[in-house]
Formats: C-alpha cells, structure tokens, sequence
C-alpha cells in the first residue's frame, strides 16, 4: 500500500517565540492534523528529530495533544539529513500496517535558545575542530564549498545566483524571514561571514516548528486536499561519514554529497529520471548545497549548476523551480522539514501566488554533506 | 575557545603535540593513515593500528577564512583561515594557517606548533620549500 502526506502545520516563524518547545510542537503538529482534516485521535504514530537535545520527544508532544496512544514513536538524533527519512519511515509504516497516521515534525527555539549554527557537536571528531577555531557549522560546509568551487570551476556569482533566484520566491511567501529583492550588486557587496559565504549564503536561524501528516494513499484520497503521494524515499551515509555530525575529515570528496550517493536508488525506486522532474526543494543551510545537490540529483553536468541558476531555470517562471518558498535561505531554518512542507504545498496544488505551473512529481532533499536523504513526491495520477 | 577534551582514543595525539611531534595511526594491515583516531580501520575494518610520527607536511586541499566573530571566542584573532590538509604519506588533518592571507587550495604546507600553556596547536605555514617566502 502507497503512503501519502495529507497535510503540513506551521508555527509563525520568529526570532524569540517566548514560548516553550513543546508548545510549539503541539501548534504545528495540530495544524497539520486539521489541515488534513483528520481527527487528533486517530494519529498514532509521531517521528521527529533534534540536534543536541534542541526539541522535545514524540511522547510529549503525544501527551499534550492528548492521544490516545502510539504505536510508532521515534526520535532521532539527527540534523537537516533527516525530514525526508522521516516521512519515508512514517510512509513505510504505514504501508506496512505498523500506524495508520503518523505526524512527523521538526519544533525548536533555534534563534532564542540553542543555535545549530553556532553549537558544538559532541562526538569524538569535536576536540580537532574546535580549540582551533574551526568551529561553527557555516565554516564546515564552506570548506565542501571552497573546493566545490574550485575544482569545478565556479565562483561568487554562481554562489550568489541562487540566493538571488530563492529571494524572488520568498518575496510572494509571508511566512519568509527575508523578503526583500537580492540583486547581484547587493550580494556582491556583502561583507564575509567566513569566505566562501556572505550573509545571503546562509539560513537564517529562527523559532518555530513544521509538521506533516502521513497516512495510507486509500486514506488521504477521503481527506480534505489531494494527496502527495511519497512515490519514494532514501537515505544514505557514505564511506568514512564520519564520527559526529561536524566531522569530514575522512571524506574523500568536498565536492559531491550525498545526493550523488542516492540519486539512482530514489530516482529507480520512483520510476522517474531527472528530466520527469517539475520542481525541487533542495535542502540549503548555505547556498552550496543547492548547487552540489543540483549536480549531485543530476539535473545538470558537473560543474553547470551555477549556469542552470543563472539562466533563469530555478527561478519563478523557470523549467526547474527550486526551493520555491524562498528554501532555508529566506524562509528559515527549521531543518528542511519545511522544505518538505513546500513541497507538499507545491505537489497539492496549494502554493498561493508562488504556486509553480508543473507540480506533478516534486524531489526534496535533507542535508547537506555525508549523509543525508530525500524524497520523490508525486500528485495522485 | 575550549581546550581539547583528550578521550582514551585521542589522548596519544595531543601528548605528541606537547613534545612536537604530528602522532597518526596507520593500520597494520592496510597501512593506511587516519584522523580522527579510532579503534578500527574506516578503510579495510581491520582492528590493529599502530602510532607512526609523520613530518606533518603536506597540500592545502580546502581552506575557509573566518572574518565575524561566530561566537566561539577566537575574536582576537580574526580574521583567521583553517586550512584542511592532505599530509604526505596520507591522511588528513585540520588546521590553522598563518598568514591567513596564503590560504589556498593546493600550497604546498609545512607544520609549526603554537604553545597555549594547557595544550599545544598544531598550525600550518607555507613550506619554506614552495618559494612563497613565507615560512
């Protein structure tokens, strides 16, 4: 049996919510479950994720919405690799009769409270990175970055076209942080955060929480909006990932990501080929990963994701529309679970004035460097 | 910014850093280098490894260069570059370069080491040898 996502919640996304976690968990869990059209109670499942204990366990959020029960809870220790394994193991669930209807979600104060951003990762890769000052999150995907560049030949302005690309988005999405029309010359004149990057490469932290609900395809055809169906889903750590979830030093390849690893299983298992594609939501911490994962799901050659951005082809009214509520880049940083939400949005048809013309089969990505997972959601055909 | 937190597994690479010395351990079977230390082989699986001392030189395979205060604590310094490094013989390791302004990929680098009083930092320079005049 095919599993779909029926429904997406969310927080307003803030700079201080005042508000607990777990608070924010229940609002958006609960839209989703409304926005379904479903009743709280017949939820039984409820999968999320947190990085150094950022959120609150399933239980909880089970608790104060006041379910019934559950027969599938997980909470996993794990970053913005993770929204899109998620739905695949709730899809899987439920295919295989485990929960019927299961919310899965991503809720933290990432802007008041603990940042992501500027954290240390424990683990036993942490005591070579950080007594040198290689130490923020930013600086480990910008070293993938500079020698992404580099070897294929790209540069600022590639950097910079994608984020100008997901600004013209944002600015038809009250939900983004950043709204506000990037040209060239602005991006250009931004000082370094840590080169490669400048402000506009990078998320913005922010409070708040994301959830979508998944249940069987039968089911979601009865609820309120079409289903997205989850045509499939991966994951996929490389060779030598690592000891935590900052360490690369084992890595062979800055320059290719886990998106070239599972590009043929979540392609294969979807019976599609890049070119069958509409859109994608290509997760995007930094502006990088856009373009490495662009190369890496095959949608261009190597080194041609920064031409592809900046013909045009990712941008409103393009062949290939990416990150289309503005991505992590100007929406928010609520670790890609909200980047499954847009695509749910898109797929459905649901998209408002940014809603994209083709939305029939949509990719979606979590992650950014060795491990990390996606998603080929597909309208009801 | 924090010191170093020496587990049992790493513990033997910053007592060689004290006494100026660039400790790896090389599998015994597959005589390949790796950092992080770790009690197994990432390359063949093979559990045995033994602590070689390597020169430390090596190429600059991807740097950054920091210049806001990300608030870790290393203000004083910025902006500051930390280089990833292929080293001879194998294995790859991170580290400061100084000038931050050489960092680039492919500079050939050689190691020096920075006494903080609790621990010892292993940074990088341009090798005296690749003619930048900066070692």
């Amino acid at each position: 049996m095919k599993a779909a996502v029926a429904g997406v919640g969310y927080t307003s996304l803030v700079r201080e919510s005042g508000r607990s976690v777990l608070s924010l968990a229940a609002e958006a869990c609960r839209a989703a479950v409304t926005d379904a059209g479903l009743d709280l109670a017949e939820v039984d499942g409820i999968v999320s994720f947190s990085v150094m204990h950022d959120s609150v366990p399933g239980q909880a959020v089970a608790t104060a919405l006041g379910l019934p029960g559950l027969r599938l809870g997980l909470d996993l220790d794990l970053g913005g690799q993770a929204p899109c394994y998620l739905v695949a193991l709730a899809a899987d669930a439920v295919a295989s009769g485990r929960a019927r209807n299961v919310l899965v979600f991503r809720a933290l104060n990432g802007r008041s409270g603990a940042r992501v951003g500027t954290m240390q990762f424990a683990g036993m890769g942490a005591p070579y990175r950080y007594p040198i000052g290689y130490d923020a999150y930013l600086m480990y995907v910008g070293m993938w970055a500079q020698r992404f560049l580099y070897e294929t030949g790209q540069g600022a302005e590639d950097l910079g076209a994608v984020a100008i690309a997901q600004r013209a988005f944002a600015a038809g999405n009250d939900r983004a942080l950043r709204r506000r029309p990037l040209t060239l010359e602005d991006y250009l004149g931004e000082p370094f955060v840590a080169e490669p990057y400048r402000p506009s490469d990078c998320t913005v932290e922010v409070d708040g929480a994301c959830a979508v609900l998944v249940t069987s395809l039968p089911r979601a055809r009865d609820l309120r909006h079409s289903p997205a169906v989850v045509a499939s889903g991966s994951y996929w750590a490389g060779p030598r990932s690592g000891l935590d979830i900052g360490d690369h030093l084992l890595w062979d390849d800055y320059t290719r990501n886990y998106t070239s690893g599972l590009r043929d299983e979540l392609f294969g298992r979807a019976g599609v080929a890049p070119a069958d594609i509409d859109l994608a939501e290509i997760y995007d911490c930094f502006t990088s990963t856009v373009l490495i994962g662009l190369e890496g799901l095959g949608f261009c050659e190597r080194g041609g994701s920064g031409a592809l951005v900046r013909s045009g082809a990712t941008a409103p009214g393009g062949s290939l529309p990416v990150n289309t509520n503005g991505g992590l880049l100007a929406e928010g940083y609520l670790h890609g679970m909200n980047t499954v939400a847009e695509a749910v949005l898109q797929v459905q048809g649901r998209g408002g004035g940014r809603q994209v013309p083709a939305h029939e089969v949509c990719a979606v990505t979590s992650g950014a460097l060795m491990d990390g997972s996606a998603l080929v959601l597909t309208a009801d055909r | 910014m924090s010191p170093p937190a020496p587990d049992l597994e790493s513990a033997p690479f910053w007592a060689g850093l004290r006494s100026g010395r660039v400790l790896l351990q090389e599998c015994t079977t597959c005589q390949r280098r790796r950092l992080p230390r770790m009690p197994g082989c990432p390359y063949c699986a093979a559990p045995g490894a033994v602590d070689v001392e390597v020169p430390g030189t090596g190429t600059v395979y991807s740097w950054v260069r920091v210049h806001r205060d990300l608030g870790a604590g290393a203000v004083a310094d910025l902006p500051y570059a930390v280089v990833t490094v292929d080293l001879d013989g194998g294995g790859r390791i991170f580290g400061r370069i100084e000038p931050a302004a050489a960092a680039a990929i492919g500079l050939p680098v050689e190691p020096f080491f920075v006494e903080h009083g609790e621990r010892t930092e292993l940074r990088f320079r341009p090798a005296r040898s690749s003619g930048t005049g900066a070692g």
